[in-house]
């Protein structure tokens, strides 16, 4: 190293240092289409559920009494929508992420990007348990307002090693959940707003302000 | 300027550690793009330093070795990050 080189060497170094410290630390390439695309299932999810809910309440009223056969298919139906609905918001988010990995030649796979899988299986698997349980004792008051509680405590707790703004999606779940306890039977418009609209939003801003320049 | 750091690989080691708790050979191996044996070169470098632990382990029946920095090596690390801020703030 000569004297002269130094600037440029030092200031490469420094830089050098940052990308690795930034890279190992937080998976970036989470994308914003991911976001999108999870929140356009679960309005479709949503739509469907809420057609399920008018057509039971229908033959409800039309027959005036409560069966029980038919309150167990409702509950049966609108359980595998939801497996369903999970499923295709993940592989759709699993997606997009995977191609913006590629695109930035980033791993999929790495320290970093086990580090959010797992400080966000944590709550999530925590949550989904509890909702199970309720739904052994067909608590279903609750279901919505925990599922979006815990998905917000996931996403809290997973900004830690990605790009920090889900933080404040994770925010607006809580609270969101938190609100949906005093109305409940608004479960399944919040569930919608959360799951959907803010998700679209979401993946709509962070498209907007990381990926708008790199479309490949 | 610390001459262990002078290697870029050493230096990339010591950045991915000083961010993560552990890191395991694989990881460092991914991130940093270096040969098995140009990594276990280095590692045996900074560990003679004294500027990382090795912990040797199991996942199943496969050897999983891990990494962290000591307090020596994040001493060391920051120093010379101090040295390459006050090297560029004297040329400007």
């Amino acid at each position: 190293m000569t004297d002269q080189q130094l600037p440029t060497s030092s200031l490469d170094e420094i830089k050098d240092i940052r990308r690795i410290m930034e890279r190992s630390s937080r998976f970036i390439s989470l994308s914003g289409l991911s976001g999108i695309a999870a929140g356009l299932c679960a309005m479709g999810g949503a739509w469907l559920a809420s057609n399920r809910l008018a057509e039971y309440y229908l033959a409800y009223n039309s027959r005036g009494n409560f069966e029980g056969p038919d309150f167990n298919k409702l509950k049966l139906d609108l359980f595998i929508l939801a497996i369903a609905v999970l499923a295709l918001a993940l592989v759709s988010a699993f997606y997009f992420t995977w191609r913006r990995a590629r695109h930035n030649q980033t791993p999929l796979w790495n320290v970093s990007s086990r580090n959010l899988a797992w400080s966000m299986m944590v709550p999530l698997g925590a949550g989904g348990l509890f909702i199970l349980a309720m739904l052994q004792y067909s608590e279903w008051r609750f279901i919505a307002p925990a599922s979006l509680i815990f998905y917000g405590l996931a996403l809290v707790n997973g900004s830690k090693f990605t790009l920090s703004d889900i933080r404040y999606l994770g925010y607006l779940e809580i609270v969101l959940g938190i609100v949906n306890t005093q109305f409940i039977g608004y479960g399944l418009y919040c569930w919608a707003v959360g799951f959907g609209v803010l998700h679209i939003l979401y993946g709509a801003i962070m498209w907007w302000k990381y990926e708008k320049d790199s479309v490949n | 300027m610390n001459k262990v750091f002078e290697s870029r690989i050493r230096l990339g080691v010591m950045s991915m550690l000083m961010v993560n708790e552990e890191v395991n050979f694989n990881d460092l191996k991914q991130m940093l793009e270096v040969t098995d044996g140009n990594l276990a070169t280095h590692l045996v470098n900074l560990e003679e330093n004294g500027y990382i632990r090795v912990h040797k382990g199991f996942v199943g029946k496969k050897t999983n070795t891990t990494y962290s920095v000591t307090k020596a090596g994040e001493k060391a690390f920051q120093d010379h990050i101090s040295a390459l801020e006050n090297m560029i703030k004297g040329m400007r």
